[in-house]
C-alpha cells in the first residue's frame, strides 16, 4: 500500500531530484531543505544584510534580532532554561572540537575520557588526539549484539577517574538508541562531564536537554533540515563555565590590549569571528517550520517507513543488516557482493545512498567490514523512494551474482 | 588519436553500449582480463589509498615503456582498471603525461566514474600513476 509523506511538497529539492532521476535516500548525511528556510535566507541576504553584535544602524540592529532570535528557538527546541546557554559553531564537528579543547586544562596524565565503539569521528578524534596531548586514557565503551553501548561493562568502565564521557544519541551506522540516561546519571555520579552528540538523535522526536541532564549537547543544522556550516552546543550553565575560550578574534573579546585581553562568557565568548549568520536565521525558520507539524505523524511516519525498510532488506536472501536498527536509517552488506560494487550499481540507476565507512571506521572495522551501504530515511521519503530502492538493488544484485 | 589495439576494441564495445547494464556487464568481462597480481605485489607499498575499495598498482618501465598491472578486490573497478590499463600501457613517460586519460573514460561513456565525489579509487589511480610517470 503506497504510503505518501504529506510533507514532501514542503521540500522543493525533492520534486528537482525526482526530475533528475534521484531517489534521494542519504538524509543521515544531510537533508534537503524546507521552502520555508529558502524563504528565511532569500529575506535576509534581499532585505538587507549587517553583521551581528557590531553596529548601532539599523540593518545590524535587525540582523541581530533575527540572530538572537533563532537562539531563543534552539532553546526552546530543546527545552534549554536559557538561550544563553545555546553556542553557535561552525558545525558539530566544530562543536565537540570546542569541548576538547576548552575542558582540556582540566584534565592530567592518568585521567579517563570514555566514549562508546560506535562514535562518529567527530565524537572520537577530538577526544582522541586530547588524549594524546595530555596523557590520558581514552576508553572505549563496548557495544552489544544489536548495536546499544553494553550497560553494564559501560558502568563498570565509567569510573572515579573519568573526567568526561561522550557518546551519541542515535547511532549514525547502526540506527540504534543509546542508553542514555543510565549512562549520564553514572557519569555525574562518578564526577564525569557528559557530553551528548546529537547529530543524528535530534532529527528524530523532540530531546529535552533538561531531563537528560546532560553537561552538554551538540548537533549540526543541515541534519536537521537546516542550513550547512552550522552546528550547535548546549550547555548546562556550570558546564558552560568550566570552558576556556579556544578561538579568538571578533566579538568575542570583552577588551583587548596589545599584551592583554580579556574574553566574553558563553555564548559569545565561544563565537569568535562573524558567525554563520544567514545559517542561523535559516535554522530558526527550520525549526519554525518543524514545529508547526504534527509531530505524532511525524514519528509514525518515519517508524512505518523504517519498518517497510527492514522488512524488504530482510526479505532479501543474503543481505546482512548490521546491529538492530530502531530508526531513521539501516546499514547492510550482501554476502559475496562487495558493497563498491552494489554502490556502483545503485548510483547507476539514481539511488542517492552511502556507501563505505560512514566516518565510523572503527566501528564498521570493529564489525569485520571495510564498508556498508546505509538508506537513512527522512520525513519528506515515501514508500515510492523505498520501492525504487528495492527494484534498483534487485536489479543490481541480478548483475552481480 | 592512434589507439592500441585493445584500446580499440573497448572504444568500439563500450560506444555502443546501450545503457548502464549492459556497460555495466562489459566493464565486468573487462574486470576478467586483468591480469592477476601474485600475493607479494598485493603489499602496502602497491596500495593506492584514496578509495573505498582496495586497489593496488604496480608500474615498471622497460626500454622507456610504461608497464602496468593492477588489482582490486571490486569487480566494477577490476574493469574500470582494466579500461586504463589497455589505455595506459606501454607509452613513454612523456606520452603518459600528455594522455587525457578523463577525456579516454569520457569516450568510453564512463566520464561520470571520474567524478570528484566518486571515492571509487579510479581518480587515486590516474593521480598515482600521473606522479609515477612525472618522477621517471
Amino acid at each position: 500500500m503506497f504510503q505518501p509523506s504529506p510533507w514532501r511538497a514542503d521540500f522543493p529539492a525533492i520534486a528537482a531530484l525526482q526530475r533528475q532521476h534521484q531517489t534521494y535516500l542519504d538524509s543521515a548525511a544531510t537533508t534537503q531543505k524546507p521552502q520555508h528556510l529558502l524563504d528565511a535566507l532569500s529575506h535576509y541576504y534581499t532585505q538587507g544584510a549587517a553583521n551581528v553584535h557590531r553596529a548601532q544602524h539599523l540593518p545590524g540592529a535587525l540582523a541581530t534580532q533575527a540572530f538572537e532570535a533563532s537562539r531563543e528557538k534552539v532553546a526552546a527546541w530543546l527545552n534549554a532554561a536559557d538561550a544563553q546557554q545555546i553556542v553557535f559553531t561552525h558545525g558539530a564537528t566544530s562543536a565537540l572540537n570546542l569541548l576538547a579543547y576548552g575542558l582540556e586544562w582540566r584534565l592530567e596524565a592518568g585521567d579517563e575520557i570514555a566514549v562508546s565503539a560506535l562514535e562518529h569521528h567527530a565524537n572520537l578524534l577530538p577526544w582522541q588526539q586530547l588524549a594524546q596531548r595530555r596523557g590520558l586514557r581514552l576508553v572505549i565503551l563496548p557495544l552489544d549484539a544489536n548495536g546499544h553501548i553494553d550497560l553494564e561493562a559501560a558502568l563498570q568502565l565509567i569510573g572515579p577517574r573519568t573526567r568526561v564521557l561522550a557518546v551519541s544519541q542515535l547511532s549514525n551506522v547502526l540506527g540504534t538508541w543509546q542508553p542514555l540516561q543510565p549512562l549520564l546519571d553514572h557519569a555525574r555520579a562518578q564526577g564525569a562531564l557528559s557530553v551528548v552528540d546529537g547529530a543524528q538523535g535530534v532529527v528524530h522526536g523532540r530531546h529535552d536537554v533538561q531531563q537528560l541532564g546532560c553537561d552538554f549537547y551538540v548537533f549540526s543544522s543541515h541534519k536537521l533540515y537546516g542550513p550547512d556550516g552550522l552546528g550547535v552546543l548546549y550547555g548546562r550553565r556550570e558546564a558552560l563555565g568550566l570552558l576556556r575560550h579556544w578561538q579568538f578574534g571578533g566579538e568575542m573579546v570583552q577588551l583587548a590590549g596589545y599584551q592583554q585581553s580579556s574574553f566574553r562568557p558563553a555564548p559569545l565568548g565561544f563565537e569568535a569571528g562573524t558567525p554563520p549568520i544567514a545559517s542561523v536565521i535559516g535554522l530558526g525558520a527550520s525549526l519554525d517550520y518543524l514545529a508547526s507539524l504534527d509531530a505524532t505523524s511525524v514519528v509514525e511516519h518515519e517508524a512505518a517507513l523504517h519498518r517497510h525498510l527492514l522488512r524488504g532488506l530482510n526479505d532479501r536472501e543474503g543481505v546482512r543488516i548490521l546491529g538492530a536498527p530502531q530508526l531513521a536509517l539501516a546499514s547492510f552488506v550482501v554476502e559475496g557482493v562487495h558493497n563498491a560494487d552494489l554502490a556502483h550499481l545503485l548510483t547507476e540507476q539514481g539511488i542517492a545512498v552511502r556507501a563505505g565507512h560512514h566516518c565510523a571506521m572503527p566501528l564498521v572495522n570493529s564489525l569485520g567490514l571495510d564498508g556498508a551501504i546505509r538508506v537513512s530515511l527522512a520525513l519528506y521519503n515515501d514508500s515510492h523512494d523505498l520501492e525504487r530502492f528495492f527494484s534498483a538493488l534487485d536489479q543490481a544484485l541480478e548483475l552481480l551474482r | 588519436m592512434s589507439l592500441p589495439d585493445a584500446a580499440r576494441e573497448a572504444l568500439d564495445v563500450f560506444e555502443q553500449a546501450a545503457g548502464w547494464e549492459q556497460r555495466a556487464r562489459l566493464l565486468m568481462q573487462w574486470g576478467e582480463r586483468l591480469a592477476p597480481l601474485d600475493a607479494a605485489q598485493q603489499c602496502e607499498a602497491n596500495r593506492v589509498h584514496g578509495c573505498e575499495s582496495q586497489v593496488w598498482l604496480v608500474a615498471e618501465q622497460t626500454d622507456g615503456r610504461w608497464h602496468f598491472k593492477a588489482a582490486s578486490d571490486a569487480r566494477l573497478l577490476r574493469g574500470l582498471l582494466a579500461l586504463l590499463l589497455v589505455r595506459a600501457d606501454g607509452l613513454t613517460g612523456s606520452q603518459l603525461q600528455q594522455l587525457d586519460l578523463p577525456a579516454w573514460f569520457t569516450a568510453l561513456g564512463l566520464g561520470r566514474q571520474l567524478s570528484p565525489s566518486r571515492s571509487n579509487g579510479l581518480n587515486a589511480v590516474l593521480q598515482r600513476m600521473a606522479q609515477l610517470a612525472a618522477g621517471a
